[in-house]
């Protein structure tokens, strides 16, 4: 344990610490900018400089070990000098650009531009004009905005393993591209939006729609109904200065009705009704001998993967929509007609953690309804800031409820939000549909967590299912490798393509730590808890669709409107 | 072309990557994308990674070249001994400016950082190979035999 003094504090910290981890032990906050607490160390921005008694040249504290003795001030003039420069130098290769940036007022350079009191930089604004990239439905890069700290990149090659993102050339032409120095679009991207949480600028976003939305409120023809994914509320308040967990959800929807939504629904709704199919379509296959083990299919993030990398795979997929598309097939089918509204006249939004699913919305599939079933997709980001130019204040908004027929929703929908969630819907309801019994206990905490890979095994009156659970796209890449080498030893595979799972999905509120995942986590476990009624089957809503429009899982009906197929991405290079 | 023979005999080494780079480029004189997919899929390793290689080191070049790439140095003692008169001669006696190739595909211009031989500044390597004290006068007959060796 090597004793050091940072600014005349003694601490004692572990063997390998870093200054920077020991300043944290100390109570001493050094700035940083390439440095990401869940990543690998990069010491690419040295904006973390400090001075260390004995050495010449300031050190990179995120980098620099803290050895036996160690002297360091992190607050010298010598180091503030330092530390201002290198500022400025990093700020005269950034566009000016904050009051039109996405980011601004959550940009780490930003905020350190304004601790340092960067006012008139003495270097000259040298913008290197590439432009931007649009070429997906769901992310921009603005590589004018990189500081080549990296961290995109290893949240894309490291956890995710998709390897769209690299550096081209070095020193000045050095820069983040798309492989082979191509768009978005023709890279392996799938959309996931993980590198929008790891950005510390505005480089990588997602793409905006807001007003979108306000045009179709306005228009007075339209009725703008709306869906809220079950790891949207709880983030949600993230966004209007809530602690996590927070927003009641009849205050959500209260908001929401502010804003000019018609109608208020629930895609917890449909992950309900996800459960009932998926469910069946995992008992078919165990009777009748088919692709087994059968992956889930609600993370279009995942399902792009296994497109792209996986395409040997794709019939172990379940063909079951995801809870969004199911939604927006039966709002302009079901809905309209219990509402008595024309298809036509209805808008369908829908409101995700998610930036995949501004891809996944527009496939052309899914358009089972005869129109397009979910018109617009928006993050949980984009509402927070609709919620913040509404000037909404939520602490006096009386709650509202839900418009009927798709907004009643179980605690088994709930969890869909974590990783561990839809398997663990799944048992609760395959459990009492093969055995007949009322679960002793609802809870399966063996499939919960925020372990890579998780699994367990359920008797199911004589037969053993083995599951697995799978989230980050790193872990499912190796239950993956797995299934294709024919060694795995499941029936049924859940995978989240985000880390933590939709909660930390890339249309979430700026995630900087995996610590933020696991108090989201904690409180969808929460709302399960407070749930009258917990297991998907017994979702009266759901109940009455089957009994008044689908009749029975997997019938003609849900194979029109709530089943999907998959198709082999042909990706040239990956 | 057939890339395949080529990354096969690179694919043991240690660092093969880069030597497969070097043995292709002598072939065609630039990396096309083919070759770095290929040589990505050769090598186990992501395109994006195979790329960021190819664009590092300034010796490859992912932008077709003539087949006689002339590199002229710009570092510091061949500054002094005369480099810009150098690319002036050359420049004219080629026709194109510096980064480009001429339209029958034979030479290709662009800079180099030092090469080693300030002794005998200024210096140019054509296709590696340098040539030194080099002066506007020079240039042509420098040439004439690659202009030959068509
Ligand atoms: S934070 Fe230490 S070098 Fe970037
Ligand atoms: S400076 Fe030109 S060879 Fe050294």
């Amino acid at each position: 344990m090597p004793n050091i003094t940072i600014d005349g504090i003694k601490v004692a910290v572990p063997e390998g610490s870093t200054i920077l981890q020991a300043a944290q032990e100390a109570g001493v906050n050094i700035p940083t900018l390439c440095h990401h607490p869940d990543q690998s160390v990069k010491a690419n921005c040295r904006i973390c400089v400090c001075e260390v008694a004995g050495s010449n040249l300031l050190q990179a504290a995120c980098s620099q070990p803290a050895t036996e003795g160690m002297n360091v001030k992190t607050r010298s003039p010598k180091v503030l000098e330092a530390r201002k420069t290198i500022l400025e130098l990093i700020l005269a290769n950034h566009p000016q650009d904050c009051l039109n940036c996405l980011r601004n007022e959550n940009c780490e350079l930003q905020s350190l531009a304004a601790e340092y009191c960067i006012r008139d930089n003495p270097f000259e604004l040298k913008v290197r004009g590439l432009g931007k990239d649009l070429s997906t439905p769901a992310l921009f890069r603005d590589p004018d905005k990189c500081v080549l700290c990296r961290r995109c990149i290893e949240a894309c090659s490291v956890i995710q393993t998709v390897n769209a993102l690299g550096i081209e050339y070095r020193g000045q032409k050095a820069m983040v591209v798309p492989t082979l120095g191509k768009n978005l679009i023709d890279s392996p991207c799938i959309m996931c939006g993980q590198c929008i949480h790891a950005c510390p600028v505005g480089a990588i976003g997602e793409i905006e729609e807001i007003d979108e939305l306000l045009a179709a409120i306005a228009d007075p023809e339209t009725v703008v109904v709306t869906q809220i994914a079950p790891a949207v509320r709880l983030a949600l308040g993230e966004e209007v200065g809530m602690p996590t967990g927070d927003l009641p959800m009849d205050v959500l929807v209260a908001g929401l009705r502010q804003i000019g939504f018609d109608h208020v629904l629930h895609t917890n709704f449909t992950a309900d009704l996800t459960i009932m199919e998926e469910g069946h379509e995992l008992l078919k296959r165990l009777k009748e001998g088919g692709k087994l083990p059968m992956f889930t299919s609600c993370s279009p993030g995942w399902t792009s993967f296994c497109e792209t990398f996986f395409p040997d795979l794709l019939d172990n997929l379940s063909t079951c929509k995801s809870p969004q598309q199911m939604f927006g097939a039966l709002v302009k089918t079901y809905w309209a007609d219990k509402m008595n509204i024309p298809a036509s006249k209805i808008f369908s939004v829908s409101i995700m953690p998610c930036t995949a699913k501004k891809y996944e919305a527009s496939r052309p599939e899914m358009q089972s309804s005869g129109f397009r079933d979910v018109d617009l997709v928006l993050t949980t980001r984009e509402i927070g800031r609709l919620f913040r130019m509404s000037g909404l204040d939520f602490e006096k908004l009386a709650p509202a409820d839900f418009s009927p027929w798709m907004s009643k929703y179980t605690g088994a929908g709930v969890i869909f939000g974590a990783s561990g969630g839809v398997m663990e819907a799944a048992l609760r309801t395959v459990y009492e549909v093969v055995t007949g019994e009322t679960l002793a206990d609802v809870n399966f905490t063996a499939v919960r967590g925020f372990e890579g890979i998780k699994e367990a095994t359920v008797n199911l009156k004589g037969t053993e299912v083995k599951v697995a659970i799978a989230h980050g796209l790193g872990n499912a890449r190796k239950v993956m490798e797995q299934v294709r080498a024919g060694e795995s030893p499941y029936h049924f595979i859940e995978i989240m393509a985000c880390p933590g799972g939709c909660i930390g999905g890339g249309g979430q509120p700026i995630t900087k730590t995996n610590k933020k995942r696991l108090e989201r986590i904690q409180a969808v476990y929460e709302e399960d808890q407070a749930c009258a009624v917990r297991k998907s089957h017994l979702n009266t809503e759901v109940q009455e669709l089957y009994k008044d429009f689908l009749h029975e899982p997997l019938g003609h009906k849900s194979h029109e409107l709530l089943h999907t197929h998959y198709q082999a991405k042909d990706k040239k290079f990956l | 072309m057939d890339y395949q023979k080529i990354l096969a005999d690179y694919v043991e080494m240690p660092g093969g990557l880069i030597e497969a780079f070097h043995a292709i480029q002598a072939e065609l004189s630039y990396l096309p994308e083919e070759a770095i997919i290929q040589a990505a899929q050769v090598f186990g390793i992501p395109a994006a990674q195979a790329y960021g290689v190819a664009t590092f080191y300034s010796m490859f070049s992912v932008k077709p070249r003539g087949k006689f790439v002339i590199r002229i140095c710009e570092s510091a003692p061949c500054h002094i001994a005369g480099a810009a008169k150098v690319v002036a001669a050359l420049e004219k006696e080629l026709g194109i400016n510096m980064g480009g190739s001429t339209p029958d595909g034979l030479f290709t211009l662009e800079f180099t950082e030092c090469v080693g031989q300030c002794q005998a500044a200024p210096v140019i390597t054509i296709n590696g190979k340098p040539y030194t004290d080099v002066s506007p006068e020079k240039i042509s007959g420098i040439l004439e035999p690659y202009r030959k060796n068509i």
